[in-house]
């Protein structure tokens, strides 16, 4: 197998050059079957919308702390007309684009796409994926929904302001919004290509992990990080095609009048919205029918990464490998009956809310095993505090919050109260960015090596850690605080309502915050570069795992290994008595006498 | 570095506590009850505050304790070499399942209070028609007969008056897109759809004013969609209506 290098550093572009592959420059850089290119065109693409997104966020908190207040530099060059401050349509605008951002151009992207497509062949022991060519469509079919979203907010009424959740009739409706006009369009044709996307991806990882797993490798054998993306290509599959359905309903609704979702003669803003007919609340059920799938699409990614690190540095197996392949499992399965506890409040029958009440209880248990499980791993371990560690820590801690808010939210009679209020805000974001996102800057710092045959900054590493974990909580905790006040969501003056106005305080107090996290992400980014070029060299296995991935070459040229792995063991024999040193890599042959070494299982 | 790391650590259950016991001291927390069926789901939420808090605590704590006893420069003990424990993934399946289904069916009656019970359904007369409407609400009053779409309905916009102690029920509806209804003080919230009547019920325990929020987006305007719950003696209660009544008469 060629060793031929496929790192996109300068230096190695001359060396790749040397074997006169056919490809060239923009076969191997630009329109590449190469799964790890693919999946570092993901990493940098939806970093990129990482930084749009949270300028979004920035830009509501700014409203929210000092509302109608001229925004520093960026408000006179936007909107030099009303003197510098937000109106409350654009403000509609910002959270509704904050959400579709970070929801499908970030976190669903770079969970599957970026960390997916790098990990699934290296980690199963594959030369790449199933269909190289689809994987590359996969990719490339996420810039005609670039393009969409990013045109959007240049169209007359600027783009969606309906939610991320795009209920009709207000996002149906053009004369409902200025959001509503061509800007919904536009975001559900950009959600159209992003499903496209993520199908031909989720066919590619689940044919490749049935497939093309290395001698030895069995399903029980896998990492957890290959587990969850199993499971999250399922949900993919089989969620998608509902939401696909519902995206082209509602786009039919807009443009030739099919009235699926509007109701028999309704008028908005003194015009008629066409023959009706149709029912608001099947949108929300087709939504959500997905959207809440979406929601574990979104987090069992990082579980299965976060489960690696912890074991790597603990150096100490994986505590229950098999109920942790189970959880995933059950949390997949439970995750299709759940999703009418997003819509207690919607006028859906109630009795109907109370068997979802009961489906929505019962998936926490799964969640909840995990979090044993990883403290399970730290006990009796010896743990070394990297980066990547300190990032794994913090999502098990995180999602002990994200997890138990959520129960809140699940009691029915409890949601009559905090449904739509910051409460909820909370949580998600207890569960999104300190769980998803902490998880993922986790992988970054972990894998970094690997993609780029460099190490990143462990200093700079721990402060980005240290900041972003602090402003992060001083950022959502509170948010608890001001849902169990009732204060509202998606509100462009929330102290319009004189009771709220004591809350001001606390959200001057989380906008710093959310400012200061901002700004720390500065320095991973500077980290990021500055390493990619000049951090130093390692060798295949800097941080002494056990995974396939570290047994091919820095960076993996194509094809990925120079020696075909067989595979002997479970991936989390760290500390085991049979050899000396305290990791066991899965395709070192067992020492003699050692015939049958333990897969992971109960001992 | 492992102490400050654990230390980090620690300080999550600690802020975590601290902020849940500073807050109320400084009148930040449920507001107000001042319904009939409030007091139940305030229970609830003290009674789910507690018990995830207790689990917030005991987890968190054993995060930081296993960072401290265990870390790597501090510790030269070998790793327990350990795959797991059946009894214990019996144990921490089986107890959580068990907490999870006693909460699910300990509130299933006071859903029911709110949600399911109708009193329309026992032919109750709706009180009055609620509709939103971007970016209103407007009421509709059945007046002396009883009866909604009679000549002698009284209209208003978002002021809501309803008399204390009584038993309230509202026809919710949206006259285009979607709305939530939402008495902060009353523990009520439901959405308003279009093309739906759905009913809402309640019971006001004290006289007084209170906030009535839009809390589904409903368009740019959705912020200033501000209504007033006005609850008032009976007797206050039926003077507005006949001086609203005669209002609306004159200018016929």
């Amino acid at each position: 197998m060629s060793s031929h290098a496929i790192g996109s550093h300068a230096h190695e572009m001359a060396h790749a050059g040397e074997h006169g592959h056919a490809a060239g420059f923009l076969g191997t850089y630009v329109f590449s079957r190469d799964h790890k290119v693919i999946g570092i065109q993901f990493l940098f693409s939806t970093l990129l919308w990482f930084v749009v997104g949270g300028l979004l966020a920035l830009a509501v908190r700014w409203q929210l702390a000092w509302p109608w207040k001229e925004m520093p530099i960026v408000g006179p060059m936007l909107f030099s007309a009303e003197g510098g401050q937000i109106s409350p349509e654009f403000y509609t605008m910002l959270f509704t684009m904050h959400a579709s951002v970070m929801i499908f151009f970030v976190i669903i992207p770079i969970l599957a796409g970026a960390f997916g497509n790098f990990l699934i062949p290296l980690m199963i022991g594959a030369d790449d994926m199933a269909f190289p060519t689809l994987n590359m469509l996969s990719y490339w079919f996420m810039w005609p929904a670039f393009l969409c979203m990013t045109l959007s907010f240049f169209v007359p009424g600027g783009a969606a302001a309906a939610g991320w959740t795009g209920y009709p009739t207000l996002a149906a409706v053009w004369t409902a919004a200025p959001g509503s006009e061509m800007g919904q369009t536009l975001w559900l044709l950009g959600l159209i290509f992003v499903g496209v996307s993520s199908m031909m991806g989720s066919v590619n990882y689940l044919t490749t992990i049935i497939q093309m797993r290395a001698p030895g490798m069995t399903m029980f054998r896998l990492p957890m990080t290959i587990w969850a993306m199993f499971i999250t290509a399922v949900l993919q599959a089989f969620a998608l095609p509902v939401l696909t359905a519902a995206l082209f309903m509602q786009l039919l609704d807009r443009t030739v009048g099919t009235g699926f979702f509007i109701p028999e003669g309704l008028v908005v803003n003194n015009t008629s919205a066409g023959a009706g007919g149709g029912q608001t609340l099947l949108w929300q059920h087709l939504f959500w029918f997905y959207s809440h799938p979406a929601v574990y699409i979104m987090i069992l990614p990082a579980m299965g990464m976060v489960s690696d690190i912890i074991s790597c540095f603990a150096r100490k197996p994986l505590f229950g490998y098999k109920p942790m392949v189970y959880s995933i499992c059950g949390i997949a399965g439970l995750g299709f009956i759940v999703w009418g506890h997003h819509m207690f409040m919607s006028g859906m029958n109630p009795y109907l809310g109370m068997g979802f009440m009961v489906s929505t209880m019962m998936i926490a248990l799964p969640s909840a095993v995990k979090v044993f499980n990883w403290l399970g791993t730290i006990w009796g371990a010896r743990i070394q505090f990297t980066t990547p560690m300190l990032f794994a820590l913090s999502f098990v801690s995180m999602f002990i919050i994200g997890g138990l808010s959520g129960i809140f939210m699940a009691a029915t009679p409890v949601d009559i109260f905090i449904h739509d209020t910051y409460f909820i805000v909370g949580h998600i974001h207890y569960v999104l960015f300190g769980g998803t996102a902490f998880g993922v800057f986790g992988g970054i710092y972990f894998w970094f090596p690997k993609m780029f045959g460099r190490m990143m900054n462990e200093f700079w590493g721990k402060v980005h850690f240290f900041l972003s974990f602090v402003f992060f909580n001083g950022t959502f905790y509170t948010m608890h605080i001001l849902g169990a006040g009732g204060f509202p969501r998606r509100l462009a003056d929330p102290y319009h309502y004189a009771s709220f106005r004591d809350m001001q305080p606390l959200n001057q107090f989380m906008t710093i915050c959310a400012l200061a996290m901002g700004a720390s992400q500065l320095i991973f980014v500077a980290n990021f570069f500055y390493s990619m070029f000049f951090g130093p060299k390692v060798g295949r296995n800097p941080w002494h795992a056990n995974t396939l991935e570290w047994f091919a070459p820095t960076p993996p040229g194509h094809g990925n290994f120079d020696m075909q792995p067989i595979v002997y063991r479970g991936p989390y024999e760290y500390g085991s008595p049979e050899v000396d040193t305290d990791y066991y890599p899965q395709t070192q042959p067992p020492p003699e006498g050692h015939e049958h070494t333990g897969d992971a299982g109960h001992h | 570095m492992g102490r400050f790391w654990s230390l980090l650590f620690l300080s999550v259950p600690i802020f975590g506590v601290g902020v849940f016991v500073w807050a109320p001291s400084h009148g930040y927390g449920l507001p107000k009850d001042v319904s009939a069926h409030g007091h139940q789901i305030d229970h609830l939420w003290n009674f789910i505050l507690i018990l995830t808090g207790l689990v917030f605590v005991a987890t968190e704590v054993v995060l930081f304790w296993f960072l401290w006893r265990y870390d790597a420069a501090r510790h030269a003990d070998p790793v327990k070499y350990t795959h797991g424990s059946h009894n214990l993934e019996v144990i921490w399946t089986i107890l959580p399942a068990a907490t999870l289904l006693f909460i699910a069916i300990y509130q299933m009656n006071a859903w029911a209070d709110v949600k399911i019970r109708n009193p329309g359904a026992e032919g109750m007369p709706i009180t009055v028609e609620v509709t939103g409407r971007q970016f209103e609400w407007r009421l509709r009053y059945p007046g002396k007969d009883g009866k909604l779409g009679t000549p002698d309905d009284i209209y208003h916009v978002n002021d809501l008056h309803i008399p204390v102690n009584e038993e309230i029920l509202v026809a919710l509806k949206s006259a285009d897109v979607l709305h939530d209804f939402f008495l902060p003080e009353l523990r009520i919230k439901q959405d308003a759809v279009p093309g739906m009547q759905i009913p809402v019920w309640f019971k006001a325990t004290e006289t007084g004013w209170y906030d009535l929020v839009c809390a589904e987006l409903c368009g740019w305007g959705h912020y200033k969609m501000k209504g007033r719950l006005t609850v008032e003696s009976r007797k206050d209660y039926d003077k507005w209506l006949d001086d609203m009544y005669a209002a609306q008469e004159a200018t016929k």
